[in-house]
């Protein structure tokens, strides 16, 4: 049944290593783009430029402009003094948020009035827009209610006191989420079509036709294609995690064997879809179209871009069918929520259930015979 | 119109009605052969005629839609991979790795054929001993010469000591001496009990086959020993005979020959003609080329080529699919 297999492993292995060019490639490619989307993905908007129009000029306002600074989300870029010069600003991007204190500020609040503030921001940016807006409403919010608590004499009262407090990745970065999720989408990407592509280059190369008339079995070819591909695989998932450990300092929660164990799942499962797609594809072309099939659901249904509990349902399902989702959840599981095996098994589960699945569908399909 | 051996060796390759169809194209139709032991079995006709087609079948690489064959006792589709363990295949194309080195594509086939690991270093110091490639060991498949190249490939094909060997155009574009030497190999290899299967478009090769077989436009033709070929009465009509004109200008002379009416047909060799014509007609030849203006041929009889075989055939059957489609 696996004839041939030790064979395959040591051609296929002679492949790599005669071209250490092309090795090098393979595992600096993923860190590459690691790096690269790593940085791009990065959703933590801190130090928005931001400029102030202030008309009233005393104590209070000025405590407002600090309370926004003192947030850490926005930074003061200038100070102008009329309403065309805050547009201005605006409009060349210069800045992305104005302030406009009213001449009446600091008399309006000794009164007990409302004093008006008004804060531009740039929609153009949706991103920093909406944070901007989020901050500002705080902002406001907190500064009105210790106004009010001074006014009614000494400590500042809440009525209601609400403790939100986020478990996990307690300063919310953005990469603690993103970058895992992107490690699981690289592997899927790079391993997958490594492997396509080791079948599709042997039928255009003609070599395949010679290895038909061989007794070389249907599985120890596949398996011995899937063997060093494998251990390239193994190599780039360790450098892509270091780079997520110590470029973007994620932490790792939970266990490291847990999720070296997991990644040889998810590892195995990738490799067989190559496979599986090489054994459609006619040329290397092909082999790319096909994979767009699955790289696609990848990035944007597995749960890695958008939240897939938003998803219409179908949507939703084709999600669900891609390697990746499963991987995802482990990855952010292990790293951030020191998951156990006991949670996360299930996800596991259907990683080498797909895997497996996969990898005899394709040695199925592969036949020793021409069309 | 097959010719017949009642010999007792085995018979190897057994071919009884074999078709194969791409879609409404038929690239193999109704073809039967039988090839014996020890024979080198020629394959000859002209590109796209379904060579590579029919070797591809008897390797069980192709389903065959009609028919059946049997190699070395097995159906070439229903036993595909029990033929696959003893027989040799070179495909068309160069298909070793080209960036493995001589041992190691050796290495590669020799663990693709099981054979076991005590074996091994011995078994591809044999087949590197056969086709010579000593000197070559370290030197990578791709910076192989053409005849070296081919000459490994023989060497891997040979490795697990096949009983049979497909050749699919061994010698295609390579040099004339290597071309030689090739076949001074197969010879070798055939004298050791090796059977082969061979294609080529050569003339000279298929000379030196033990039989050969002619296909054009997907049919066998003809098969046979060289020599019962060459007796064919198509190929020499009753009446007819072969006869060999030296004349110095062969092309313009070959114009006035095909106007005499008892020369059947004439074809240039380098710079003599071929002329079939009828028996007797030698002197008249001679004497009606000198009033056409070309004095001083010479005439001899001949015997039939291997081409002049093919041409004949080839030419008789052209004109038989030409009515055929006419009366469609
Ligand atoms: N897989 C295929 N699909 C369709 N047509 C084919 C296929 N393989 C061969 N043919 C056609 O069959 C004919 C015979 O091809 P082939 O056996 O390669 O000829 P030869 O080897 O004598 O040059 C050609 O016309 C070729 O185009
Ligand atoms: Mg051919």
């Amino acid at each position: 049944m696996f004839n041939g297999l030790a064979a395959i492993v040591y051609k296929e292995t002679r492949h790599v290593l005669r071209d250490p060019r092309t090795l090098f490639l393979m595992l600096l490619l993923p860190c590459l783009e690691l790096t690269m989307f790593g940085y791009a993905v990065n959703l933590d908007i801190k130090h928005i430029p931001t400029v102030v129009y202030d008309l009233d000029g005393r104590n209070s306002a000025r405590e407002l402009v600090e309370a926004y600074v003192n947030s850490g989300y926005f930074r003061i870029v200038d100070h102008v003094a009329s309403d065309d010069a805050l547009n201005r600003e605006i409009v060349a991007g210069h800045a992305k948020v104005g302030i406009k204190i009213s001449p009446d500020y600091t008399d309006r609040i000794l009164e007990g009035k409302s004093a008006e503030v008004q804060v531009f921001i740039d929609g153009s940016d949706s991103t920093s827009a909406l944070q901007a807006l989020n901050t500002s409403n705080a902002i406001g919010m907190l500064t009105s209610m210790r106004i009010v608590g001074k006014s009614m004499g000494g400590t500042p009262v809440m009525t209601i006191d609400t403790r939100n407090r986020v478990l996990f990745n307690p300063d919310m970065r953005t990469a603690n989420f993103m970058v895992p999720g992107l490690v699981g989408v690289i592997l899927q990407v790079v391993v997958m079509l490594l492997t396509a592509f080791a079948i599709v280059r042997e039928k255009e190369q003609g070599t395949l036709e010679q290895l038909m008339v061989t007794p070389v079995s249907r599985l120890g070819l596949i398996l011995g294609k899937l063997v060093p591909f494998g251990v390239i695989g193994i190599f780039e998932a360790t450098s892509v995690l270091t780079l997520m450990r110590f470029l973007f300092h994620v932490p790792i929660a939970g266990s490291l064997l847990l999720l070296a164990g997991f990644t040889l799942v998810f590892l195995f499962t990738t490799l067989s879809l190559g496979l599986l797609i090489s054994t459609f594809a006619e040329n290397q072309i092909q082999a790319l179209q096909l994979s767009f099939l699955v790289l696609l659901p990848s990035f944007l249904l597995s749960g890695f871009m958008f939240p897939q509990e938003t998803m219409p349902q179908i949507i939703y399902y084709i999600g669900q069918a891609v390697p990746v989702t499963y991987f995802l959840r482990v990855l952010r599981g292990i790293i951030l929520r020191d998951a156990g095996f006991w949670d996360l098994w299930q996800n596991g589960a259907v990683l080498a259930g797909m895997g497996v699945f996969v990898i005899l569908l394709a040695s199925m399909r592969f036949r020793k015979t021409l069309k | 119109m097959a010719v017949n051996n009642f010999e007792d060796r085995p018979v190897i390759i057994h071919a009884d009605q074999v078709s194969r169809r791409f879609g409404n194209f038929t690239a193999v139709d109704h073809v039967s052969l039988d090839v014996l032991e020890g024979d080198i079995f020629g394959f000859l006709g002209p590109n796209g005629s379904g060579k590579t087609t029919l070797m591809r079948i008897l390797c069980g690489l192709l389903r065959p839609t009609g028919g059946h064959a049997t190699v070395l006792g097995k159906d070439v589709y229903a036993d595909s991979e029990a033929v696959k363990r003893s027989i040799g295949y070179m495909s068309q194309q160069f298909s070793l790795y080209k960036d493995l080195s001589v041992m190691e594509n050796l290495r590669f086939y020799a663990g693709i054929y099981g054979i076991p690991r005590r074996e091994r270093v011995a078994r591809m110091e044999e087949v590197i001993e056969i086709v010579g490639i000593t000197d070559h060991r370290k030197k990578l498949a791709g910076n192989l010469s053409g005849g070296w190249k081919q000459r490994l490939a023989l060497a891997c094909a040979l490795v697990h000591r096949p009983r049979l060997m497909f050749l699919d155009e061994p010698t295609a574009g390579i040099d004339p001496v290597a071309r030689r030497d090739l076949w001074n190999l197969l010879f070798d290899l055939a004298g050791r009990g090796v059977t082969f299967f061979v294609t080529t478009h050569y003339m000279d090769e298929a000379e030196r086959c033990s039989h050969i077989g002619y296909i054009y436009y997907s049919k066998l033709i003809v098969y046979g020993t060289p020599a019962e070929l060459k007796l064919l009465p198509d190929v020499t009509p009753k009446g007819a005979e072969r006869l060999e004109v030296r004349v110095p200008n062969v092309a313009a002379s070959m114009r006035t020959l095909n106007t005499f009416d008892y020369v059947l047909d004439a074809t240039i060799f380098a710079d003599v003609l071929h002329v079939l014509a009828e028996q007797g007609c030698t002197r008249r030849l001679i004497a009606d080329l000198e009033a056409g203006g070309f004095p001083g041929a010479e005439a001899k009889p001949i015997p039939a080529t291997l081409e002049d075989v093919f041409v004949t055939l080839t030419r008789q059957r052209a004109l038989e699919r030409a009515q055929e489609q006419a009366n469609v």
